[in-house]
């Protein structure tokens, strides 16, 4: 089972895709779900750790603004803890919490500099194309190790 | 001895399937004895519930439409006030303009799914060629005899 960052780090179809094929896909959901399910963090925007800027900061200088700073503190260690990636490029939406193109733009280039196998593809525009992003994927994934845990 | 509780997690289940409605899905869950909290809404369920059970359950509703149920994980709970839009005052809640924008595209990747399971050869889409010239002056002559 290979760990797999997706991108969009929150969509449906790729992490479906990834666990449906025995991966585990690696997005911003679960890292969500540690800030705003523990017993010892507030509600948003209050559920800050004072470690979780210094995590940004291992990503983005000071000089960043704040928000890039932020987001990769959710999505750098998952970009650390990734062993595959699947990027797909122009998804339909990216605005509110993953609208943030610079962080995109940086998460893009980590993965793309970690020495890890990569899927890029493009979004299907129509349904014809859906059929060979399908494939195209699930051939990647096939092709991952698939070591006993 | 006390019980060290379980880790909690969400499962949102997207259901685009033209044989189970979220209404029998989420009847099968109330039909079982797994101690979850699920919510309908107009897509599919939400279950919140200890991981273990949560799997289960996510698992046994695959199983009623393997290749058009889709499923991924959540980070706050169901119903929980921070994202419930009773609490908020109305309006998409956030990730719901994303999940909307997927969900069109379901039934075309379910039918993928079904086609790999038949083991059917990959088709590529046909592509576009540019319009050559000759075609153009072809046109456009069929246009000004009209």
């Amino acid at each position: 089972m290979a760990k797999v960052f997706i991108y969009p780090v929150n969509s449906l179809i790729l992490a479906d895709l990834v666990e449906r094929f025995g991966h585990k896909p690696l997005a911003v959901m679960n890292q969500v779900r540690e800030k705003v399910t523990k017993i010892s963090l507030d509600s948003p925007p209050i559920n800050i750790t004072p470690e979780d800027p210094k995590i940004g900061l291992r990503y983005a200088a000071v000089e960043v603004p704040p928000g890039v700073r932020g987001r990769m503190a959710l999505i750098g260690p998952l970009i650390e803890d990734a062993e595959a990636a699947i990027i797909v490029s122009d998804p339909p939406t990216n605005f509110g919490c993953v609208g943030c193109n610079r962080t995109n733009e940086l998460m893009k280039y980590l993965v793309r500099s970690k020495d890890i196998p990569i899927l890029e593809l493009r979004y299907p525009e129509a349904e014809e194309y859906a059929q060979e992003f399908v494939y195209k994927i699930v051939a990647f994934l096939e092709s991952l190790p698939r070591e006993e845990e | 001895m006390t019980d060290v509780k379980q880790e909690e997690i969400t499962k949102v289940i997207v259901i685009s399937s033209d044989k189970v409605l979220p209404v029998d899905a989420a009847m099968r869950i109330y039909e079982s004895e797994f101690p979850v909290t699920v919510k309908e809404t107009c897509f599919g369920l939400i279950v919140t519930g200890p991981a273990e059970e949560v799997l289960a359950v996510t698992e046994e509703i695959r199983k009623l439409d393997k290749n058009h149920i889709f499923v991924k994980d959540r980070g706050f709970p169901a119903g929980d006030e921070r994202r419930c839009r009773a609490v908020r005052g109305g309006g998409p809640r956030p990730g719901f303009h994303f999940l909307r924008e997927e969900v069109q595209m379901l039934s075309a990747i379910g039918t993928a799914l079904d086609e790999l399971e038949a083991k059917e050869p990959v088709k590529s889409p046909a592509k576009k060629d540019k319009l050559k010239v000759s075609e153009l002056e072809r046109i456009i002559e069929a246009e000004i005899a009209r």
